[in-house]
């Protein structure tokens, strides 16, 4: 456990972010992760985000040591897809049992590594632990090891148990685990100066597929996918690129830097979403390139595709700008890709009534800042009670979402789109942003809306109206209650970690007139968890100093 | 009768199981205004949660304990006080049902005994409903879980009796297992109501995940059996357990509050339903009603018109096993051969099952018994063996995520097997296969009968007339 103790602190400390630079070293070491309120946590575990990751790897066989549980209630549930081998789809477990949790399990994972070498001969096989034999002390590690000797191939620990955190840590973890194992270990057959490394895309529902004919076009070589539709041996030798693009925001912001710091490969952040972000991204690459040593023509060629495709979806989104101008859009997304999409979406016309920016780090929130405006409506953690209050409220004419907040949209009888892992439709590059918008027509202007808002002809108001009411009830008891009002102003959450109110907060500053948010930190913790609510913190703090509520003397 | 054996290989291949603390959560989802809780890492319930919604297509209340490392070495009792905290301050509900995973079994929190000193130091909680299941995830399976639920909500919720309480007769407990949908469930209720008969369902999920629209947004279970229902179950007529997985929950009653109970062990086929309607008929004491007379009449009929397509055919079903013995068994009545079947837990019908052998283990086991099979019945996991196959995929239990529906499926009652037939039996249709001039020839490599031209076997070029 030491040596993942060291790697957790290893990823913690993260010279690409500058977020984590801008950290104290007390305040690094305890991470970038949100700790999670039992009862009141949703989101994958470490073991997922690594195996999310990972599983994208279509010809090695990906093996969970653990209990049933960890594959068994969630294998084959993903939407990345595959060029040529299936055999990613295939859940493989060690499905541990009492005895093997009481005796330990290294002899059953040996095996299993043995089986699935003499069944299926993948080029390798990636073996993930999971939180009951890491509690158990299952050296993994070790068992890799032996089998890779005795066996002649690559067999990868993949070190990430799900207690560890969230999905976001597991995505960096599975990053440690190929950059310690698999990078660098076998040479490409051969190299041109226009190999990139793509990182952090997983070819969801094909999307990579979106973009690889343009850069085929241009000449350009994907020696590696980290991961979507890559083979292992392309993994192991993505250390010839030239340059690499990491998409996909910080999930794989580790691999993209220590890929830089071991063999010289230059990367940028960029995204395939939303037609200005997908030329800045084909130009980025070209420009890299070119760095490196390709021929500087490469950029004419680039700007003329680009100037292409860019009149070719304009001239396809149109049509459609007209009838999407100022519908409102409310997206909640699983973060990392929210200020992609909000890109994508203004340019289709649309406006943002909220986005929710749970999972997304502190810089995905200023892009979306950037992006959208001073009134940006970000809405953090938004429970499903608001969501569906601000849905009803009609604030948003279509709600764009991951799988599993969707029905709240559709009880309330309004359009929704799936934007996250398990949908059906790919988004990416100049096809994917008009497919995405004549998605959003289709959902906003289906008729069944109209035919589903009917009330029942023996229902004399609709339970939507009763709900309204009960609304409006509820709001107008607080206007003429201000006292309740108040209460209910002051009983806002800021800070998640330590659960910390606005009076909470109100109340230190009033006390012991604090000037900063630090001092703030101090007296009631809020703001010294993940770092997430400092802004509000800050706000709250200018407009009680503004309104003179702190002791003049003690405001900084 | 089969042989029972379980799989010898170290690595499941494509599993069929599913892990016993999300069937826990499925039957507390069956209970009104109740928040389900894995005392686990927060990854335990967001697996489970996908899964249901996928199936369900629905909104799922499942929450966690949030398990982080330190909880998990030292200890997560505390997580289990601030989840209750906090969920019942964000969703209020009546019931909190947790079920422990493979993270805090391991460890070995002692809940019980925790609960208990929390209910002394924590008198305002005193009306809130809390359930404990332990449900490790390596052992046994989704059905054990769901089962061992049911259980323990009735010990903690119908009130002990030292003496047999006054029975209200007309009031049934029916105690429906996981491998009922919420549509089965609808269709048990109408048939045990045709008799004047009130049917208490634990769990009831027909309530709860049948797919309708709320009145109003709530974030625990949208219906289900409420905890007043459940209490009152000690005084009911009769328990009516449906699936071999509810015969310790209606032996716990028994002994509760001596309700006595009558196990069916399969509602699909002619015969299994004739002796429950036979039984309901002498519990209400009421003739079999003419609706239920016609429905029988036409079941035997479509299993008249359907056994020309079901004899001889050769299926290879993977299933939990009280689903695998309600559909295996019928499906054998009907006259197909039953080439593999493979399940995921022990239990005392596999040994009666028409089959040679049921094996517990995985998809793989069932895709190298389906080779050459004409169907394969499993839940949606089974899609890549039937492509790789070539045979076509007949999906049956959860999670089914890629068909619409699932949760309104209707395989029990007169009604529900006659459905059952005509969907299988029109996948056979469809598979017909015209024959054509081809069809019956045969290559008997025996040249005796060719001619020596024939036997010589040389290409003779004719030439071309110029």
């Amino acid at each position: 456990m030491t040596s993942l103790a060291n790697k957790i602190q290893d990823v913690f400390n993260e010279p690409g972010c500058d977020k984590n630079q801008g950290k104290s070293e007390k305040e690094r070491k305890k991470g970038c992760t949100k700790q999670l309120a039992p009862g009141a946590a949703a989101g994958g575990c470490a073991f997922d985000g690594a195996k999310i990751a990972l599983q994208p790897i279509t010809d090695v066989a990906h093996l969970v040591h653990g209990p049933i549980a960890c594959e068994g209630n969630s294998w084959d549930n993903r939407g990345a897809k595959s060029s040529s081998s299936r055999l990613y789809r295939t859940g493989f477990t060690t499905d541990m049992n009492e005895n093997d949790v009481i005796f330990g399990g290294e002899k059953r994972l040996y095996k299993s590594i043995k089986e699935i070498l003499d069944k299926y001969d993948p080029p390798a096989v990636f073996v993930y632990q999971t939180c009951v034999p890491a509690m158990t002390g299952d050296d993994i590690g070790a068992v890799c090891k032996a089998a890779s000797a005795k066996f002649g191939k690559p067999i990868i620990p993949v070190i990430s148990p799900g207690f560890v955190g969230p999905k976001n840590l597991g995505n960096k973890l599975a990053g440690e685990a190929i950059l310690d194992h698999v990078i660098g270990t076998v040479e490409p057959q051969y190299t041109t100066p226009y190999d990139i490394n793509i990182i952090g895309e997983y070819n969801l529902a094909g999307e990579l597929w979106q973009v690889k004919p343009l850069l085929d076009e241009l000449g350009i070589r994907i020696l590696s996918c980290i991961s979507g539709d890559a083979k292992y041996h392309e993994v192991a030798s993505s250390h010839r690129a030239k340059a690499a693009m990491m998409v996909c925001s910080k999930a794989m912001i580790n691999v993209a830097r220590k890929m830089e710091e071991r063999y010289g490969i230059p990367f940028f952040e960029g995204s395939f979403y939303g037609i200005g972000d997908m030329s800045d991204s084909l130009r980025e690459i070209a420009r890299l390139l070119i760095e490196r040593g390709a021929p500087a023509e490469l950029m004419e060629r680039t700007e003329a595709v680009i100037a292409r495709e860019e009149a070719r979806a304009w001239a396809r989104i149109a049509p459609f700008k007209e009838r999407l101008t100022g519908k409102r859009v409310l997206l909640i997304t699983g973060g990392v890709k929210s200020w992609s999409v909000v890109a994508a979406l203004q340019e289709a016309g649309l406006e943002i009534a909220g986005t929710s920016v749970k999972k997304s780090t502190k810089e995905d929130k200023e892009k979306i800042k950037e992006l959208m405006g001073q009134d940006a409506h970000m809405i953090d953690d938004m429970t499903p009670r608001e969501m569906y209050k601000m849905l009803k409220e009609a604030r948003a004419d279509i709600m764009l979402s991951g799988g599993r907040s969707q029905f709240i949209a559709l009880k309330a009888k309004m359009p929704w789109l799936d934007i996250n892992q398990e949908r059906h439709h790919a988004y990416a590059g100049y096809e994917g942003m008009v497919e995405l918008v004549e998605e959003i027509d289709k959902a906003l202007y289906n008729p069944v809306w109209a035919q589903v808002r009917l009330p029942a002809p023996w229902e004399e108001t609709s339970w939507e109206e009763r709900a309204t009411k009960a609304l409006e009830a509820e709001a107008a008891a607080l206007v003429a209650d201000p006292e309740r009002a108040e209460e209910a102003r002051r009983a806002k959450k800021v800070c998640s970690c330590h659960n910390v109110n606005v009076g909470a907060i109100e109340d230190a500053l009033r006390a012991d007139g604090l000037g900063s948010v630090e001092a703030i930190g101090g007296a009631t913790h809020a703001g010294t968890g993940c770092g997430g609510c400092q802004g509000k913190i800050a706000e709250i703090l200018d407009a009680m100093s503004s309104a003179g509520a702190i002791p003049a003397s003690k405001a900084a | 009768m089969a042989l029972v054996k379980h799989s010898k290989k170290s690595c499941a291949v494509n599993p069929l199981k599913m892990s016993q603390p999300i069937g826990g959560a499925l039957a507390f989802m069956g209970v009104s205004n109740c928040m389900p809780v894995l005392h686990g890492s927060q990854g335990c319930t967001s697996f489970g949660l996908v899964l249901f919604v996928r199936h369900f297509r629905e909104a799922i209340p499942l929450q966690t304990t949030a398990m982080n490392e330190v909880a998990t070495i030292l200890g997560g009792l505390d997580n289990i006080e601030q989840s209750i905290l906090n969920i019942v301050k964000r969703a209020n509900p009546e019931v909190i049902g947790i079920c422990s995973t493979g993270v805090t079994e391991t460890k070995g929190d002692d809940v019980d005994g925790y609960l208990k000193s929390m209910r002394q130091r924590r008198p305002e909680l005193a009306d809130l409903g809390i359930v404990y299941v332990s449900t490790p995830d390596f052992k046994d399976a989704f059905q054990d879980g769901f089962g061992k639920t049911v259980t323990k909500i009735i010990e903690e919720f119908v009130p002990r009796y030292e003496e047999s309480p006054q029975r209200a007769p007309a009031r049934v407990n029916v105690l429906a297992g996981c491998h009922l949908t919420p549509g089965d469930i609808d269709e048990l209720r109408d048939i045990i109501e045709c008799f004047g008969l009130e049917p208490t369902f634990l769990p009831d999920l027909s309530g709860s995940l049948d797919g309708h629209i709320p009145e109003d947004f709530t974030p625990t279970t949208l219906g289900g059996v409420t905890k007043a229902d459940i209490a009152r179950m000690g005084t009911a007529g009769w328990t009516l357990a449906i699936g071999e997985q509810m015969r310790d929950a209606a032996v716990a009653l028994e002994a509760r509050a001596g309700v006595p109970f009558a196990l069916f062990d399969r509602l699909t086929g002619l015969g299994v339903n004739d002796d429950f309607v036979a039984f309901l008929s002498k519990i209400s004491g009421r003739p079999v009603p003419l609706k239920i007379r016609r429905l029988r009449g036409q079941l035997v009929d479509s299993m008249l018109d359907g056994h020309f397509h079901f004899g001889g055919k050769r299926i290879a079903i993977g299933a939990e096993p009280d689903l695998l013995w309600s559909v295996g068994s019928f499906l054998a009545e009907m006259g197909a051969e039953i080439i593999g079947a493979v399940t995921t837990t022990k239990s005392p019908l596999l040994a009666k099952f028409p089959a040679e052998e049921v094996l517990i283990g995985d998809l793989e086991d069932l895709e190298q018994r389906a080779e050459g099979s004409d169907l394969i019945i499993t839940h949606s996991h089974g899609r890549q063996a039937s492509e790789r196959l070539g045979v076509p995929l007949f999906r049956l239990g959860l999670p089914t995520f890629d068909r619409l529906g699932a949760a309104q499926e209707v395989s029990v009652g007169y009604r529900g097997t006659r459905n059952l037939i005509f969907a299988i039996g029109n996948i056979f249709i469809a598979r017909t296969h015209e024959p054509d001039a081809e069809t019956w020839r045969q290559d008997f490599q025996d040249h005796a009968h060719a001619g020596a031209a024939a036997q010589s076997n040389q290409l003779v070029q004719i030439e071309t007339i110029v």
